[in-house]
């Protein structure tokens, strides 16, 4: 029996989500073949992207070695913005915890500000997650939208108890929107159907909800092997968007990232490095360290 | 796929009505052997043609190969699929650690104890690494041998034996020969002279070749002299290169049925990375693409741990949402005046809950109801999580016994079995709703202990 290479070619192709303006602006997805299947054929015109967290708000519960890199900006969200870039972040990603209910529940002007004063100070585009309360973010995501206006924030999450107030605004901004639904591929294209009937599907990232190692971490690889897979593979036109795997937050809360510092960036590393190969576009990551490993790692020429 | 019932009873004699395999007729045989229930010797009149063509139609696409003996012994291969949704993962990937004959005795030892005793408990499960792999690098054939009986003393751990000396290699291999090592590099080069060798005393290898392509005139080879215990090694040069190989060779031999490609392979992140951080997530790529065996320069407890568990989440079941135990744990060192939270048994639910219990620096006691691993949304809309269950769940436990107070927390996305809840525990407990989401619990919880130890005290 002969062997013969088992190359595959893709019927499907992500759809390139571009997000951030002018100069600004950078590509997510755009691909016609499975992660770093370089070897099959099809291309990937756009590498997975690298952001990095900030807090809107002093963290309380992060170890010494998750706040070192960050320590003198770390009650200064703009600042703290400009030192994400500084490390190489491909874009910024800023986490409005103060504002969740069953934490400051701070008022929704006071986001928009922030987020304003983040996004035109940095020269990345900027990723904005709310609290994931459906009912403040409700309140929240549209007033950061209309105060970032045109700036072509990533925006979310945006979900199935809020869409229809959070999209509408944040599209008549010219936002994109992250689309998050909990860990199942069902519910991800039911929410995608529903932003179709009034949203270019182009101006959509998808959110499957990223676990840490450990803690749910095989449910989500999983599903971003499958969105993926029936994007490329099945043409599935409702999973052909770019997924983000916001997942720093996640691995840095375990009590697993707060027992060593080398135990917490191959926490980190390993989800990361995991669910890119499982199809992520856009990471969100908290250590400038995962980003320059991760990067170095799949971006080179795989030394 | 492997040959299906109707396909095999095509190939059985079909005519005879004799029985003498046990069963009613030649079709019923042919359906168990399908699902490997007996085996194809029970019929004694096969034609030699048709029991060639069934013994290679019911082997598996992928050997199975086992390292060592014993307890300790390693199953890898005997994948069924590329993707882990599809279907299980069966044999997790085996996890060595490189000694090198040029190490240091102390390091040495050092080494060997860490495979024996960085063990982890994660979920009642007990994790440890698999294997040593002991390198011949120092020129010094007496150095090589000295190490093979220094590890053999020490442990009874699978082996694997390193060496491009192939006259040396069988050597060492002459010291452990009881232990089934893995011989590491079988080529080109060394493929004939060893044949006779490994015939006459039979152990796993591994099959080395510059590419998938070279590696299969050597597993052909093998198969005609009936050495099936074979590991592959496409000599994969750098990360990229690698992952492209893994998945050649496992697209081979499940989607192509490609037997010569169907054995597990073995991976060194310990060449294709300097140590360290980097080693340790480059070794995680693996576990997801396909290796048999990773084989790491070094670990330590903090770079050993997330690759164990990054294997069991690979390795576990995708169709089945996993399972904790339903009972009543404590989370830090709870006392009967601490609070008491309910919740479903998903293990991503437990985690996430105790894990922010634990977060908020309370200590509590979590009752988890047998909800057949639904979370608890989840298990509600399907009847597994309501005021019933979790009744059902106090009377077998001895919480009410363990506090001195009536509250018990349910999930804010829970809220509307409040009063069932109380209905059915007698109106004794007050159900108290809980926030919405895991992440609300270290902001929402030191009050509420708070408040409940004030009451008992009161009280």
């Amino acid at each position: 029996m002969e062997y013969k290479a088992p190359i595959e070619s893709y019927p499907g192709v992500v759809r390139e989500v571009t997000i951030g303006k002018g100069n600004k602006a950078i590509k997510l997805g755009g691909e016609n073949i499975l992660p770093l299947h370089f070897f099959d054929e099809g291309s990937r015109p756009n590498a997975p992207k690298f952001a990095l967290e900030l807090w809107d708000m002093k963290p309380e519960d992060w170890p010494e070695w998750g706040i070192e890199p960050f320590k003198d900006v770390i009650s200064d969200p703009v600042a703290w913005g400009k030192k994400c870039e500084s490390y190489g972040a491909d874009a910024v990603c800023l986490r409005l915890v103060s504002t969740d209910p069953s934490v400051k529940d701070s008022p929704p002007e006071q986001a928009a500000e922030i987020a304003k004063k983040v996004a035109e100070a940095i020269n990345v585009p900027l990723i904005v997650y709310g609290s994931a309360d459906a009912d403040k973010d409700a309140q929240v995501l549209p007033k950061v939208a209309s105060s970032c206006s045109g700036m072509n924030l990533l925006l979310g999450p945006v979900l199935k108890e809020n869409y229809e107030v959070v999209a509408k605004v944040a599209l008549d901004h010219g936002h994109t929107l992250i689309a998050q639904t909990p860990v199942d591929i069902n519910l991800l294209k039911e929410l995608n159907v529903r932003l179709s009937k009034f949203c270019p599907l182009d101006r959509v990232v998808i959110d499957p909800l990223s676990s840490a190692l450990g803690y749910g971490f095989e449910y989500t690889f999983s599903l971003m092997e499958r969105v993926k897979q029936a994007g490329v593979i099945f043409k599935d036109e409702m999973t052909q968007m770019p997924i983000i795997a916001d997942l720093g937050t996640e691995c840095w809360k375990t009590r697993e990232a707060k027992e060593s510092k080398e135990q917490a960036l191959i926490w980190e590393g390993v989800t990361a490095l995991s669910f890119l190969l499982a199809g992520a576009n856009v990471l969100v990551l908290r250590h400038p360290d995962t980003l320059n490993l991760i990067r170095e790692i799949t971006g080179g020429n795989g030394k | 796929m492997p040959l299906s019932g109707t396909q095999i009873a095509k190939l059985l004699p079909n005519k005879k009505g004799c029985r003498e395999c046990g069963f009613p007729t030649c079709f019923a045989f042919a359906m168990k052997l399908a699902s490997g229930g007996t085996t194809l010797d029970k019929c004694p009149y096969l034609t030699p043609e048709a029991k060639a063509q069934l013994e290679e139609g019911l082997a598996p696409l992928m050997k199975l190969v086992t390292v060592g003996t014993g307890v300790n012994k390693l199953e890898i291969g005997d994948e069924e699929v590329v993707y882990r949704h599809e279907k299980t993962y069966k044999h997790p990937t085996g996890i060595a650690i490189l000694i090198s004959d040029k190490e240091e005795e102390a390091k040495v030892e050092e080494k060997v104890r860490k495979v024996m005793e960085l063990q982890f408990t994660w979920i009642g499960l007990t994790l440890k690494a698999d294997l040593v792999a002991l390198q011949f690098e120092s020129g010094d054939r007496s150095r090589f041998l000295a190490l093979v009986k220094k590890v053999i003393a020490l442990a009874d751990l699978p082996l694997m034996l390193i060496c491009e000396d192939t006259d040396l290699l069988f050597e060492a291999y002459g010291i452990c020969a009881d232990r089934r090592p893995l011989l590491y590099p079988i080529t080109e080069k060394n493929i004939d002279a060893v044949i006779p060798k490994i015939k006459e005393r039979p152990t796993p290898i591994v099959v080395r070749a510059d590419g998938v392509a070279q590696l299969v005139p050597l597993t052909a080879k093998l198969k005609e002299e009936k050495i099936e215990e074979v590991v592959l090694d496409p000599g994969s040069k750098n990360i990229f290169d690698a992952i492209r190989d893994q998945t050649f060779i496992r697209r081979a031999a499940i989607k192509q049925e490609f037997r010569a490609l169907g054995y597990p392979t073995v991976v060194f992140p310990c060449f294709l990375a300097e140590g360290g951080i980097k080693e340790a997530v480059v070794a995680s790529a693996f576990i997801i693409k396909f290796a048999g065996i990773i084989v790491l320069s070094d670990f330590d407890r903090f770079s050993l741990f997330p690759l164990l568990v990054e294997r069991l989440n690979i390795y576990t079941d995708p169709r089945i949402p996993m399972a904790v135990e339903a009972k009543v744990y404590e989370v830090g060192t709870p006392d009967e005046y601490s609070p008491v939270l309910v919740t479903s048994n998903w293990a991503l639910t437990y985690f996430l809950v105790s894990t922010q219990i634990a977060n908020s620096k309370v200590s509590a006691w979590l009752a988890v109801t047998e909800s057949e691993g639904l979370g608890p949304l989840t298990a509600w809309a399907a009847g597994k999580f309501n005021g019933d269950v979790i009744a059902k769940l106090f009377k077998q436990t001895e919480i009410a016994n363990m506090v001195k107070h009536k509250k018990l927390v349910i999930p804010g996305k829970c809220a509307r079995i409040k009063g069932e809840t109380e209905e059915a525990l007698g109106f004794e407990w007050e159900a108290v709703v809980g926030p919405n989401e895991a992440g609300g619990i270290p902001a929402w919880l030191p009050g509420f202990a708070k408040q409940v130890k004030e009451g008992a005290a009161k009280a």
